[in-house]
């Protein structure tokens, strides 16, 4: 009997141009890929490579500044063909052409049959960077000490695809095996009972069933839920297609570079599953794939932390999502605010639209509204399922009180735990921003 | 429309940095966020956002303000008539005298206020906010129908003033900004605004009504003479013609009483407005009520003559004066009473303990719900500060129980 959880508080958007079971699937292979250190929040970039450089699946193209040892690796085979940076010379993406070669990288797996070697093996296959811990949201530093593990097993964002259909049992179940080495807790997986994969029979590994709406999905609402994190402690989290990718690097001792992307969103002409690589090149990708919508906007990822990627942009992180949506900035919605449409998505009950229980919206980027100081009780507490008091939390925030801060949980929240709360908020202040922010404060101010 | 916005397009460039008519940027920012909805998308954090926003949160409680404004405008009408000692009550002569009676006033406090709004959004380079919307409609609604416009305009000004902008506008204020500004005349102009004249329209406005007052008339309110009553017996409340005002009565509200506070039956219809559309919280409301109902109990229980106010039963207590109006409209206001759930209770109770707490034992004040509600904005922050702290210490406790 496995543990079950219920999470009462948050919300399920009903988007329009989700994927159905019927949905067709394609593949594209990339011409070009990019490796983005953003993706990677607490990842100080420095190159391993040259404009030029010809590279191998698998090898390193960057690693981090305070830990050497942790890299990114380049997905193909390939040249790199540029490094591009931004302000104060911060490096934004390291592109590489594909060869088609195909050539990779091959890990020595044996080494990794204990904790050390695990790590390394991780560290050095680039899949280190795809795990986080709690506190900070960050990559987990390789030196602390793990009280528990969490995995998160769905994805319950708008829009989202079923994460364990595409992934091998059997890979997920030895990624979980080997990950009980880093800790002397648990690895917790967290998963919907219908598409759970059964991790029966494997020492210190806890499959927890979650139920509820999103954010249930999110891996630090589980933690909330299971085990909170409290001062001191380090939780490192996951999801369930970066265990198994980890378990097939033990298998193969190759990195999988494969991922399968949902196509989402109104402005989707068909919804569809594209097999991809990681850091694919999205121009090609979604070539004649979209509606005629002139202004669009392309996010990688879901509606709530997805990135805003520019249409010549390239598949970020967690490499899973693209969504659709109109822009949105050259409507004109007359009296917007007094607007009985039922097209308006909301939940508060004054828009007929929130009493269609079977309609699904499709909404714009914009923020429909302007930016005003906390008005409202209580709006954020109705989708925040923690024992979080969210409010005083991002006040503490604001005005950087660290002592505050830590005494409201800070250590136990991502800034994608806020996104919900964003959403329905009707001052329309960017949370997320504002608990990234605090969180590397604080971080900066400790360490 | 689209000529109005291409129109909007057009002229939008003088407003901004440098143009002609650059000082004008708040007032034409506040018409054009408000004619269509803004284009502004999101650039951090979620791509999509919620259609509801503060305008719209704005713009319900003034709808559920409307209820209490129609009968008020009725109300004020039939008073006058029956001040007059009209034997006949023509519905549409008393609801246009009642629309000319309280119409400076809406117009006074709108246009002081949301001057002042406008002024203080171009020197802080912010956008208007709409706050004011439902504090200048509260403003007429709570006071008597014959308070001098010139009063409303310094007390208007002086709220939004000193209870609002000095501590950083819409959002920021501690106290009620409606109820600053009744305090104020309360406060600042005690012989014009107690007794029992102002309750009641004197004036003929446009040949309706007539200004003599028939003799003998008394125009105070249930409460104003409850708080003057002497004697053993319980006090019996009567209206202007002399006839006793029965509990029914009450509910209606075809009493004297401020011009928009009487009738109970549409401030549960504006609280069902407010309910339905999530935008007033429900434990506010009901702990009022419930905090009002234990102290009246209470207070009736104990009856005694020095305070004839005690000898009111718990049900009346409630229907009377404005504190189902301050349960439904002035304790809900989010900004200014307790934000955590628990405080929210604790607050709303104490709201209707502390109201007919001053009603009953402090004879000098006839009607205790906007000073119960201006003293527990004071201390709201305190009750959410304790809330706060138990979510603190049971965090730390499941820290150390784990060790």
């Amino acid at each position: 009997m496995n543990k079950s959880i219920r999470i009462k508080k948050g919300l399920d958007l009903r988007l329009v141009g989700g994927i159905d079971s019927g949905a067709p699937r394609s593949v594209y292979t990339p011409k070009v890929l990019a490796v983005v250190p953003d993706d990677f929040r607490g990842f100080v970039a420095k190159l391993e490579v040259k404009e030029g450089d010809s590279v191998k699946a698998g090898d390193p193209v960057m690693r981090d500044k305070s830990h050497e040892e942790v890299k990114l690796t380049s997905p193909v085979s390939g040249r790199v063909s540029a490094i591009v940076r931004g302000a104060r010379r911060k490096i934004e993406r390291v592109v590489i052409e594909a060869d088609g070669n195909n050539e990779a990288i091959t890990f020595d797996v044996k080494s990794a049959s204990n904790a050390e070697g695990l790590r390394s093996l991780l560290a050095a296959s680039g899949l280190w960077a795809c795990l986080r811990q709690r506190p900070y949201d960050i990559i987990p530093n390789p030196d602390a000490t793990l009280r528990d593990i969490f995995v998160t097993g769905f994805d319950s964002a708008p829009l989202a695809p079923e994460l364990s259909a595409g992934i091998d049992a059997q890979h997920a179940r030895s990624g979980a095996k080997a990950l009980t080495l880093l800790t002397d807790g648990n690895v917790y997986i967290c998963q919907r009972a219908s598409s759970a994969i059964n991790f029966d029979g494997i020492d210190r590994v806890v499959a927890v069933d979650v139920e509820g709406p999103h954010p249930a999905g999110n891996v630090g609402v589980q933690i909330a839920n299971v085990k909170p994190v409290n001062k001191d402690e380090i939780v490192m989290t996951l999801d369930v297609v970066t265990l198994a990718r980890i378990g097939q690097l033990l298998a193969t001792g190759r990195v999988p570079y494969s991922t399968t992307v949902a196509l989402t969103g109104s402005e989707v002409a068909t919804p569809q599953l594209i097999d991809t690589i990681i850091g694919a090149d999205l121009a090609p990708m979604l070539e004649g794939k979209l509606s005629d919508t002139p202004h669009k906007r392309i996010i990688s990822g879901n509606v709530l932390t997805g990135w805003k990627v520019e249409p010549d942009g390239f598949l970020r992180f967690p490499y899973r999502h693209i969504t659709v949506i109109p822009e949105g900035d050259d409507v004109a919605d007359f009296l917007g605010w007094a607007s009985l449409s039922p097209k308006k998505m909301s939940v508060n009950r004054s828009f007929p639209g929130h009493f269609l229980f079977r309609k699904r919206f499709a909404p714009d980027a914009r923020i429909l509204g302007g930016k005003r100081a906390m008005i409202m009780s209580g709006e954020y507490d109705r989708v925040f399922p923690m024992d979080i008091l969210p409010e005083y939390l991002l006040k503490a925030i604001i005005s950087r009180n660290i002592e505050q801060m830590e005494q409201l949980g800070i250590y136990e929240v991502a800034p994608e735990d806020f996104a919900l709360a964003e959403y329905v908020d009707s001052s329309k202040l960017e949370l997320q921003k504002i608990v990234e922010e605090g969180l590397e404060y604080l971080r900066k101010e400790l360490n | 429309m689209k000529a109005l916005r291409k129109y909007l397009d057009k002229i939008k460039p003088k407003f901004e940095e440098g143009g002609k008519l650059h000082a004008f940027r708040s007032v034409f920012d506040g018409f054009e966020t408000f004619l269509f909805t803004p284009r502004t998308t999101s650039t951090s954090g979620v791509h999509i956002h919620d259609s509801n926003d503060s305008k719209r949160t704005m713009i319900i409680v003034v709808m559920a303000l409307m209820p209490c404004l129609l009968f008020g405008m009725y109300n004020a009408g039939y008073q006058h008539w029956l001040a007059i000692g009209a034997s006949s009550f023509p519905f549409w002569s008393l609801m246009l005298y009642g629309f000319l009676a309280i119409l400076p006033t809406i117009v006074v406090s709108y246009v002081v206020g949301l001057g002042i709004e406008f002024v203080v959004a171009q020197w802080r380079g912010e956008e208007i906010q709409e706050g004011f919307l439902v504090t200048g409609m509260l403003i007429p609604l709570i006071c008597p129908i014959d308070t001098p416009l010139w009063m409303i305009a310094v007390a208007t000004a002086f709220a939004v003033i000193f209870a609002k902008e000095v501590f950083g506008g819409t959002g920021y204020n501690i106290f009620n900004v409606a109820l600053v500004a009744r305090a104020f005349l309360f406060f600042a102009y005690p012989a014009k605004m107690s007794g029992d004249k102002v309750f009641v329209a004197h004036d003929t406005i446009l040949g309706l009504g007539d200004s003599a007052i028939a003799d003998g008339i008394t125009c105070a309110t249930p409460l104003g003479q409850i708080a003057t009553h002497a004697g053993d017996a319980a006090p019996v409340v009567t209206d202007l013609s002399g006839s006793a005002i029965s509990t029914f009565d009450a509910f209606i509200g075809l009493i004297p009483g401020s011009f928009g506070e009487t009738s109970t039956l549409c401030i549960l219809i504006g609280a069902a407005i407010l309910l339905f559309t999530g935008v007033a919280n429900w434990r506010v409301i009901l702990s009022v009520f419930v905090g009002g109902a234990a102290m009246a109990s209470l207070s009736y229980a104990l009856q005694t003559p020095t305070y004839p106010a005690s000898m009111i039963n718990p049900l009346d207590q409630l229907l009377l004066g404005g504190f189902a109006f301050a349960a439904v409209f002035m304790a809900t206001d989010p900004v200014t009473g307790a934000r955590t759930h628990t405080g929210q209770y604790i607050y709303g109770f104490l709201i209707g303990v502390l109201a007919i707490l001053i009603r009953v034992y402090n004879t000098g004040y006839p009607e205790g719900a906007m000073l119960a509600i201006l003293l527990m904005n004071a201390f709201a922050p305190l009750i959410d500060y304790c809330v706060v702290q138990s979510n603190i210490r049971r965090r730390l406790r499941r820290a150390n129980v784990k060790k």
